[in-house]
């Protein structure tokens, strides 16, 4: 089960890395969103896949630590969930304005922070 | 007390919210919140140099359960100036920032800002830190995308999915780091880890964190977003932000690589060497090939930026408090000449060097700050920047790394090189027509532009006189950076103040 679990951690990286690379700005989007998914799926996964041991328990199970999951990790990707899906709503909104703005759906076209200014003549 | 600085921000945000519409008293409440805020630091640093290292637990959980605030020297330090960096850019964004920015709730997001950015500085456990860094990334995505111009929004898109991104690699460090020693607290991690040992899953893990800590600090091969996005906005924010938050990176970098990741200092250090050497020479490079006055100073970061990071490097008591004497005087230097900018941009209505000229002669002043400030960056005798140079070189060289050291003066004499060039085309040369019209047309135009513009030369004054202060007195910040290089490069009274409970 482990290894079928890493595999497909794999597999969401590299996926998104592929959509990352891409200009279209939809793909971009996919990626990014693909890449929180992905790391935080290996954070949450990190303390090995269990199977019907609930992380809080109350009663006579309370305190055997064999009957538990670890809850830290599901805490831990709790928050990231929520904070990379915050990020990502900010991340669509935005691309869609530079939409708006730019009018063109490629990333490569959004060069013009990246020129380099001629040195000018200075006029007099 | 290490509460107070993260109250204070985050209080009176919240206070600024409940003023939306009226930014005239969102203006008073931010002013009035950095001054506490300053008073705060000071008060902190105070008493972690009468009595070390301070800690506090959040919701009383003990350490290493809970999550851990500490203030040691080096984020006392870092707090302090953190307070006075927004002090004057806020001071400076009265008049700077225009109505539609402040209408749009400016004050309360750059409080949010100095709110994450003093929690990464206090925080004691890596997830927390991670909390901190979305906190203060997403404000400054903010702020960076606030004004919608279009090479505004370009700019933020880099920024964003790249600083995103090294978010994603945080996390699977501390994934990494949590699966082997099933702790998430600094001073509890350092503890655990086998020291001078190989253990391939803490070099794997140091490694991630590079990755994640490089893209924030902008360091060689991963500094491409920054020069894209920090010239766009207006120059109290790009102030803040070349001033501010990639040395939050550099920070960061600092406190895991002399606490947690000392297992392997061969390799991990040895990698950072590396990066820092070309971190110098790539940034200094780009900023010779530009014309526009922020990019110059944007690739400037790039290359001080390596400076930081190879007195981690070097990683003796030595370099490790040259390293932090460079952050306080290049987050000092370098804020100051964003805004110097914007009251050059102010005179002539460009940023473009070959459309400047002139300055000097009218308005010797500004010329004057420009000096102290671009020198200091340079490393000139008797300002900040050369006793900064100074410690890292000499440290350098006790240590028998004269390869990193002929690099680090090569790229000190480039950057003198780039300073004058715009010395030379902004403030020498012969001016434009339109600035020599204008000058006629007003009688004591010089005198008329301070008392026009004073909200945004009074801060500039301010820090180019700390900047003065720190190369005549460097003994004094040295000494604390002393106190701070000692504390971290022997973590046990560290780890001691954390633990003490448990």
């Amino acid at each position: 089960m482990n290894f079928v679990v890493a595999l497909l951690i794999g597999i969401l990286f590299a996926s998104s890395v592929y959509l990352l690379l891409n200009r279209n700005f939809f793909k971009l989007i996919l990626g990014v969103i693909i890449f929180s998914y992905a790391s935080t799926y290996f954070l949450f996964i990190i303390s090995g896949v269990t199977e019907n041991k609930p992380p809080l328990v109350r009663g006579e199970t309370a305190g055997d630590l064999a009957q538990l999951a670890d809850p830290l990790p599901q805490a831990l990707a709790l928050t990231a969930i929520v904070i990379g899906i915050g990020v990502q709503m900010f991340f669509i909104v935005l691309l869609k304005k530079v939409y708006k703005v730019v009018k063109k759906e490629d990333v490569d076209e959004l060069v013009t922070t990246d020129e380099l200014e001629e040195p000018e003549t200075q006029e007099h | 007390m290490l509460f107070a600085p993260i109250l204070i921000p985050i209080v009176f945000a919240l206070f600024c919210m409940l003023f939306w519409a009226k930014p005239q008293i969102q203006k008073l409440l931010a002013l009035f919140a950095t001054s506490l805020f300053l008073a705060n630091s000071l008060r902190l640093i105070h008493v972690v140099y009468e009595s070390g290292i301070q800690t506090a637990q959040a919701g009383d959980w003990p350490s290493p359960f809970g999550i851990t605030l500490v203030a040691d020297m080096f984020s006392a330090l870092m707090v302090l100036v953190t307070a006075i960096i927004f002090l004057a850019c806020i001071i400076y964004g009265l008049e700077e920032v225009d109505r539609a920015r402040k209408a749009k709730g400016f004050y309360p997001i750059i409080l949010f800002m100095m709110f994450g950015i003093t929690g990464t500085f206090l925080t004691g456990d890596i997830f927390n830190l991670y909390v901190w860094f979305e906190v203060m990334l997403v404000s400054s995505f903010v702020l960076m995308a606030l004004g919608s111009a279009k090479e505004q929004l370009e700019g933020a898109v880099k920024y964003m999915i790249l600083n995103f991104i090294a978010s994603c690699f945080f996390l699977a460090g501390v994934g990494l780091l949590y699966k082997t020693f099933g702790t998430l607290n600094m001073a509890a991690l350092a503890q655990t880890i086998p020291k001078g040992q190989n253990s391939e899953i803490v070099t794997l893990s140091a490694l991630f964190f590079i990755m994640s800590f490089g893209i924030k600090a902008a360091v060689f091969p991963l500094f491409f977003w920054l020069p894209a996005s920090y010239h766009t906005q207006p120059l109290t924010i790009s102030g803040l932000m070349a001033g501010l938050l990639t040395k939050v990176g550099v920070y960061a970098m600092i406190r895991f690589f002399s606490l947690i990741f000392t297992h392997d200092i061969k390799f991990t250090h040895s990698l950072l060497l590396l990066i820092a050497g070309f971190t110098m020479v790539v940034g200094v490079i780009g900023a010779i090939a530009h014309n526009d006055f922020r990019k110059i100073l944007s690739f400037h970061i790039i290359s001080q930026i390596g400076y930081m990071v190879m007195g981690l490097a070097i990683f003796t008591p030595l370099a490790l408090a040259g390293s932090i004497f460079y952050i306080i005087h290049h987050i000092i230097v370098k804020a100051n000449l964003f805004l110097i900018s914007g009251i050059i941009k102010k005179i002539s209505g460009s940023f473009r060097l070959y459309r400047n000229g002139g300055v000097y002669d009218h308005f010797p002043l500004i010329a004057l700050l420009f000096v102290v400030s671009a020198f200091s960056l340079a490393g000139i005798p008797p300002l900040s920047g050369f006793w900064a140079k100074f410690i890292l070189v000499k440290a350098g060289l006790e240590n028998h790394m004269e390869i990193i050291v002929a690099v680090s003066l090569l790229v000190g004499l480039l950057t003198l090189f780039s300073m004058t060039k715009i010395w030379a085309a902004v403030f020498l040369g012969k001016g434009r027509k339109s600035l020599e019209l204008q000058v006629s047309s007003k009688a004591m135009f010089g005198k008329k532009f301070f008392r026009d513009h004073y909200l945004m030369i009074i801060p500039v004054m301010l820090l180019a006189l700390i900047t003065i202060l720190i190369g005549i007195f460097p003994s004094v910040l040295f000494d604390l950076a002393k106190q701070a290089s000692d504390q971290l490069i022997h973590p046990e009274a560290y780890i001691e103040a954390v633990l003490k409970q448990y």
